[in-house]
Parts: C-alpha cells; structure tokens; sequence
C-alpha cells in the first residue's frame, strides 16, 4: 500500500510536469495540441544525444544517479525542445491557424506527433537507453516504504517548478498578458500587447518544461520513443481533471492520475493500467467537464 | 477645418475579402471633436471601427491619423498610434483583477508610468478603486463600461473609439457615460462612438455619420441632422425602426 | 501473371475494406468537422465482435457463438455504436477537442482490453480460424477472393450511394447548416449536439462494419492488425482523398493504401535487413508528411468539397 502510493507520487508529479505545459498550451494557445506528448519525447532524448556528444560523465552527485552532466543536458535539451516548438508552430500550426476550422490546428499536431516520434526512431532507434548505468540504493524512509534518491528529486523538483510558475503568472507582465490571452486574444491585442510574443513565450516555457518532464521519466523509468505517446493520455487527463488552463490543477490532477494508475493494479490486472487515465478522463467529462477547479475556460463551448 | 486627426478614406474591409462588409466608406475625426456613426443594424458600423483598428483587414482605402498612414496596423501597434479602442462586448477580462486589467491597458507604459496612470485612474473612478482586488467578472455592465474605458485611457490617447457604450445599461447609466465622455471632450480628447440610441447620438455628439448597407448615406453636424427626415427615412427603409 | 491479378484482387479487397473506414470517418470529419483519434479502435471493435460471434467454440474462450457471418457483422456493428455512444455522448456538447482526446483514449483502452482480456480476445496470440462466410461454395482461394472483392465492393458501393443520398436529405443539409453557422441552425430549433452525435455514432458504426468485413476476408484478429499507426493511415486517405467527398475517399483509401503497400515492398527489397526497422519508420513519415503537407499547401485533397468555401469563417 505504502509502496503504491510512493510510486503513485513519483509517476504522478511526472505526468504533472508534462500537464502543467499541455494545460498552458491548451488554455492560452487554445488547442489541445496532441504533439505535446511528442515534446516530452523529444527533450528527454535530445538530453541523451548532448550526453552521448559530449561524452563526459564527471559522475553522480551524492546519493542521485546523475551529476552535472545530466542537469546541463537538461538545460541544453530544454532549449533544443522550446525550439522544435517555435519551428512546428511557425511551419504548421501558424498557417494552419489563421485560416481553417479551428480542429484543422488539433488535427495537424496529431500528424507532427506521428512525424516526431518516427524521427526519432530512425535517430535513436528503438531500444530502450537509459542515462546512466550507475546504481543508486534506495532509502529505507519507514518500514514497509523504499524509495529512490531520484524520486525524491523528481518530486521536490515538481514543487520547486510548480510554485515559481505560480508566482511567474500571477506576479510578471509576461505571466498577466498569457492569462489575458487565455480569455480573449482581441483584447489582449486593443490592449497593446503583441500576441505573437506571448505565443512565443508560451510555446518555450511549455516545451521546456515538457523537456524536463521527459528526463525526469527518462531517469526514473528508461528512454524509449514511444514514452510520450504513451504519456498523452495521462497528460490530457490530468490537464482536464485539473481544469484546462489551471496550473496548480494540472498538478493536484497529474498526482491523481498517477495515484490512480499505481493503485489500480492492486484491484485489476496491470495489463489495464494504461486504461486508468480513460476512465478518469470520461468521468471528469461526464460530471464535471470545466475540471476540479475550473479552469482558465471552461469545457462548455 | 484643421487636419483630421484620424481620416478613413474610401475603405472597403470585410472579414473575408470576397465579402465586403463596407463599400469605401469615408470618415473623418478632428482633434477633440465628438463623433458619432448610426444607421440601422447590419449597417457595418462596427466593422467599421473594428476596421480601423486593424481587428478586420482593409481591401483598399486608407486610414490615417494625424497624417500618417495606419492602414491595417497591427492591433497592438493602436496605442502607439494614439487610438484606443473599447469594444462593445468582452471589452473587459472577466477572469482577471480590476487591477490587472488596468495592468494589463498599461502595458505599453513603464512601470512606473503605469503605476501612476493607474492611481490616477482610481481616482476618477472610485468604484474601480472599491473593486480593484476582485474578478472583472463581479461587475455591473455599467461597471464594466467604466473599467473598459478607463483601461482605454491609460495610454492617453488622442482619439477613442467606442462600440455602442450605452448597450445593455440604464437610461440613468447612458446619461452618465455620455457625459462623461463629453467632460473628455473638453479635456482636448476626440471620440468616434458608434451608437444604436440616434437621439442619443445626435444629441450629445459635434457630428454623425449615417451608414447603410456598407455605405456611407448623410453626415453632418449633428444639430443639423436631428430634424431631418432622411435620417429617419434610412432607418425605416433598411431593417425597420430602431428604439 | 496470375500472381499479380491474385495480389491486386487481395489489395483491393483491403483498400476497399479501409474505404468504408474512409467514408465513415468523412461523414465525421469532412461533413461534420469532428476529430476522431481513435478510428483503429472502432474499426477493432467491429471486427473481434465478428470474430467472437461467428468464431468456432472452444473450451477455454469465452463467446465462440458460431453464429452466421452477417449476424456477427452487425453484431459488431452495434458495439462499435455503442462505443461511439460512450465516448459521444460524453463530449458532443463540449468543446471539439474533448472528442478528439476521447477517441484517442478508447481506442487505447480497446486495444489493452485485445492484448489482456485473453479468455474473449485471444491475447495476443489472437482468435484464429474465424469462419468465412461461404468459403466451402467456391473451388478455389482466388475465386473466393474474386467473391470477396465483389462482397466488399457491393458493401462498398451500398455505403457510398448510403451516405450520398442521406447528405442530399432534408438530414443532411442540417448538417451542413450546423457546420456553417451553429448559432443560426440552433435559433432555427435544431440541436446541434444531438445532429453531430448521429453523424458521429453513424461514422463509427461504419467503421465497425468494415472491420466485420475485414475479419471476414483475413478469417483471424490479432491485436497486430488495429496498431496505432492505422488511425493514420485512415486519415491520410481521407486528407489526402480530399475530406468532405466521399469519391475522394474512395480515391484516397486505394491511393494511399498503394503508396503503403509499395513503399513497404520497396524498403523490404532496397534497404540491408539492419536497416529494416528504419524502413517502417520511413514509410511512417511518409504518411505523415503526406498528412501535414496536404493539410498545408493542398487542404482540399486530390478530390476536395465541392463547395468548399467557408469553414467555420472566424
């Protein structure tokens, strides 16, 4: 039981750093853009890449299995992602936005996220690759309850990104003008506000914090190309039940999802596991489609 | 006559460039004068200023103020170019503060600018300074208009553009507005209004435009065209009485 | 020779087959403007209930109805109805993406249901030995395919003038006044959710009668044969066809399965067998440039929309 919730936090504040982007995107781009997942994907091997180039493995720091290497593989990653991003938008979403039916825009990010995923595979291969074949020990916190150091860090950094994204919104010009842009783009315009910077920005720290999401699942579970794929479920449930354009809701509803995933396998086979984010995502759309804390827009059109 | 402050020269616009909305339409504002466009619905006096502030693209015609060309600006580029613009709905976010959406109309400020703008602006409007912590959307509709307006005036401009202020409030709320738009006025500030009340309009304002149909119809000084059958006439013979 | 005329027969049956996927996904997105993600697992629906009704019983499966071809079919049928139901009658209402992201998440759902739930499924081995439908009337394999291919065609065909004709009713041209102006064909008392939900239940059943079908002509189901990868494929057909016509998906549908079949039979023979896992990824991008490129600089597809001018204008 202990266990189970432990592993249910760790997934879940994975699946919540992937969310807190998607649920940016969403609310302020105004598409659910199904090429997210594929970011995550994305960052967590351009991460493996600048590692494999640049060779050096100056070793872990204390008791995690990783060391400095990896935090500015991370960095280096979040910036090739936040521009993979900007180059998607400006080649497909942009055009496509301007003069179609609105679900051309959603259509066209599941094709890129076909497209990501194959490049990819044909960069990296198929196999499963990990950062490091470095051991860690696993802390004893209380009987009954191991956990890794990583997780631990995965966790704390999860809270970490989640409360300056909060003050970034609430307290900044940038972070004001994203939250005006959920609501009414024309306005944000007669306001004087360039919108298209605001996109740019948007589309960065979402893409960025896709690409750490996508090391932190690298490091804790392994690298494979279709880890975003499988993620997007979980990703659109948790932005959903959490309310679209909500933050701190993609956050309470990545730790359900996850919560919910690794409890599951204790009443149906682990086979189903996958199906867990499904069944939240119609019920949340069934009884309460604006999410748990409703969100920047609401689910009715 | 001076110059025009702002001077829209025979423009055709629509959402889609096959379908004009307008048919070379042509007005012109002068420095703190009030002017106002009716003429019965459907008549594109929305698009009208929607188009001059960029949010619908100009076929051809120009649009200039102070005499230089802001024909299909970008929107954000209006409180640079010395216009603002209070739309007639969703004019204010209704999911944010009183004070950031005051926040947010000073963006183009420094700072420090804005902060003084927006202490100034809570002066004039006390009931923005009561509300400032709440959501925008806990306010009257007349409330509303005022914060949408005060937004509009942070950057100073020398023109305002407003869609229909009086849509949706009470007769008593409509007196107010317009006079407070006067008192604008006379602060040296020129107002391009698009109303639905024609009284109303024609009573408060220096000139009018009359639209029909994508078209310009009469224009004149107002007290003018407040006895003239015509007016009337338009209106009966597009689309019925109105109010 | 013979060779040839046998494999294109076998290739037009599966064309054909993905064809009806075609138009029942058109009716959803070319007329409707609804975003199906999950197309492959309305398609799988249809066909493991086929197989489940008319499979041969055996001791340790659950179903093994043997029942007659065309009961099966529209047994699957049904449940693909009701899936589409499920999924529909949850989103229509809501904001357009919600369907989208529904229909990703069931057609997930189904196909762990397909790997795992091995006592009516088959795991992933599969049912096998699916019965069909008069196989023992004909000689030979090729004049049974030759009867297959007329069997789909004439499914094909029946859909076709189906769906022609209920676009042409007094049906249809509510639909096409929803997707034009939503706000004016609600004012005119209609309701718009409940018109997209038949649109959308309507595609999906399509969808499973084609996979009735398709187990019908392969005689086994295995989770191998309702990948990801063929929701897809299904779309560029319908994209690149020309969405909003139903000829362009019929064009679409034996275009694209042909530029698959070829690139995968020219990847098998150019590319050394290390490289052979690259060759599928390939011919992945293939169709999703296929997707994005249409999408970008051709959106009317070979064959588009006749009248194909405003789109939802704002």
């Amino acid at each position: 039981m202990l266990q189970a919730l432990a592993d249910g936090i760790l997934t879940g504040s994975i699946i919540a750093l992937g969310a807190i982007g998607l649920t940016l995107t969403m609310g302020i781009l105004r598409f659910a853009n199904f090429a997210h997942a594929e970011l995550i994907t994305w960052g967590a091997y351009m991460a493996l890449g600048v590692l494999a180039i640049t060779g050096v493995f100056a070793g872990p720091i204390g008791p995690f299995s990783f060391g400095l290497p990896l935090i500015l593989a991370t960095l280096v990653a979040a910036v090739l992602t936040a521009a993979l991003a900007l180059v998607v938008d400006y080649l497909v979403f942009r055009p496509l936005r301007s003069h179609t039916n609105h679900m051309t825009v959603v259509f066209s990010s599941f094709g890129v996220s076909l497209l990501v995923r194959m490049v990819i595979l044909l960069i990296f291969g198929g196999s499963a690759e990990y950062y490091s074949d470095e051991l860690q020990i696993a802390v004893r916190l209380m009987p009954g309850l191991r956990v890794m150091p990583d997780h631990l860090f995965t966790l704390g950094l999860t809270l970490v990104i989640v409360i300056a994204l909060h003050f970034f919104l609430q307290r900044t010009r940038l972070g004001l003008s994203m939250r005006a842009l959920a609501e009414n783009p024309d306005l944000v315009r007669i306001n004087g506000i360039d919108t298209r910077t605001v996109v740019r920005w948007t589309w960065i720290i979402g893409a960025a914090l896709a690409a750490v999401a996508g090391v932190l699942y690298g490091m804790t579970v392994q690298l494979r190309p279709e880890i975003g794929f499988q993620l997007l479920l979980p990703l659109f449930a948790a932005a959903i039940l959490g309310g679209v354009g909500n933050v701190f809701g993609a956050v309470v509803g990545g730790l359900i999802v996850g919560l919910a995933e690794s409890f599951s396998v204790l009443f149906i086979p682990a086979g189903y596991k996958m199906a867990v984010p499904f069944i939240i995502l119609l019920a949340v759309l069934y009884v309460r489609p604006s999410g748990l804390f409703g969100g920047m827009r609401g689910g009715a059109k | 006559m001076t110059t025009a402050l702002l001077q829209v020269s025979d423009i055709t616009a629509g959402y889609r460039p096959d379908l004009p909305i307008l048919h070379g339409v042509s007005v012109s504002v002068s420095e703190a004068e009030m002017v106002t466009i009716i003429g019965p619905n459907g008549a594109g006096k929305s698009t009208l200023v929607k188009a001059i502030a960029g949010l619908v693209p100009i076929s051809s015609g120009t649009v200039s103020v102070a005499g230089s060309n802001v024909t299909n600006l970008l929107t954000h580029k209006l409180a640079t170019a010395s216009i603002a613009y209070v739309p007639q709905t969703a004019n204010v976010f209704t999911t944010l503060t009183i004070d950031e959406n005051l926040k947010l109309g000073a963006s183009t400020l420094s700072k420090a600018e804005g902060a003084r703008r927006i202490a100034m602006a809570y002066d004039n409007f006390p009931v923005l300074q009561k509300y400032r912590s709440h959501k925008a959307k806990v306010l009257s509709g007349g409330q509303r208009q005022t914060l949408a307006v005060a937004r509009a005036l942070l950057t100073e401009p020398r023109l305002l553009m407003l869609d229909e202020p009086s849509a949706g409030l009470s007769p008593l709320m409509v007196s107010e507005v317009f006079e407070r738009l006067k008192s604008l006025v006379s602060t040296g500030v020129a107002i391009l209004m698009v109303e639905q009340n024609v009284k109303a309009a024609l009573a408060i304002s220096d000139r009018t435009y009359v639209l029909a149909e994508g078209r310009n119809r009469i224009d004149g000084p107002s007290s003018e065209l407040a006895g003239d059958s015509q007016v009337a006439t338009i209106y009966l013979g597009a689309g019925g009485r109105k109010r | 020779m013979s060779g040839y005329i046998a494999y294109l027969v076998f290739f037009l049956i599966v064309a054909l087959t993905y064809s009806i996927v075609v138009m029942g996904l058109n009716l959803q997105w070319g007329f409707t403007g609804l975003f199906n993600a999950g197309v492959v697992g309305f398609f799988a629906i249809g066909a493991y209930g086929t197989a489940v009704l008319t499979g041969p019983d055996r001791a340790e499966l659950i179903g093994g109805f043997g029942l007659p071809f065309p009961v099966g079919v529209i047994g699957g049928m049904i449940l693909s109805t009701l899936a589409a139901l499920v999924v529909g009658l949850a989103t229509l209402r809501l904001r357009e993406e919600y369907l989208a992201i529904s229909t990703f998440g069931i057609a997930i759902s189904i196909q762990l249901v397909a790997l795992n739930f091995d006592t009516l499924t088959g795991g992933a081995q599969g049912l096998t030995g699916i019965p069909r439908p008069l196989f023992a009337t004909f000689g030979s394999p090729g004049a049974y395919n030759l009867f297959y291919l007329g069997l789909v065609a004439t499914v094909a065909a029946v859909v076709y003038f189906g769906l022609q004709a209920a676009l042409h009713s007094p049906w249809g041209r509510l639909l096409k006044a929803i997707r034009e102006d939503e706000t004016a064909a609600a004012s005119l008392g209609k309701n718009p959710a409940m018109v997209r939900l038949q649109a959308f239940v309507l595609g999906s059943t399509l969808m499973g009668l084609a996979g009735g079908l398709y187990v019908g002509f392969i005689g086994y189901v295995s989770p191998m044969d309702f990948l990801p990868i063929l929701t897809f494929q299904i779309w560029a057909m319908l994209i690149v066809g020309g969405s909003g016509n139903n000829r362009g998906a019929i064009v679409g549908a034996v275009g694209v399965w042909a530029l698959w079949t070829m690139s995968g039979f020219a990847i098998s023979r150019l590319l050394p067998v290390e490289y052979q896992s690259q060759g599928g990824a390939i011919q992945v991008i293939i169709i999703g440039l296929l997707i994005v490129l249409t999408l970008l600089f051709r959106p009317r597809g070979l064959i588009g929309e006749a009248q194909s001018v405003s789109r939802h204008v704002s």
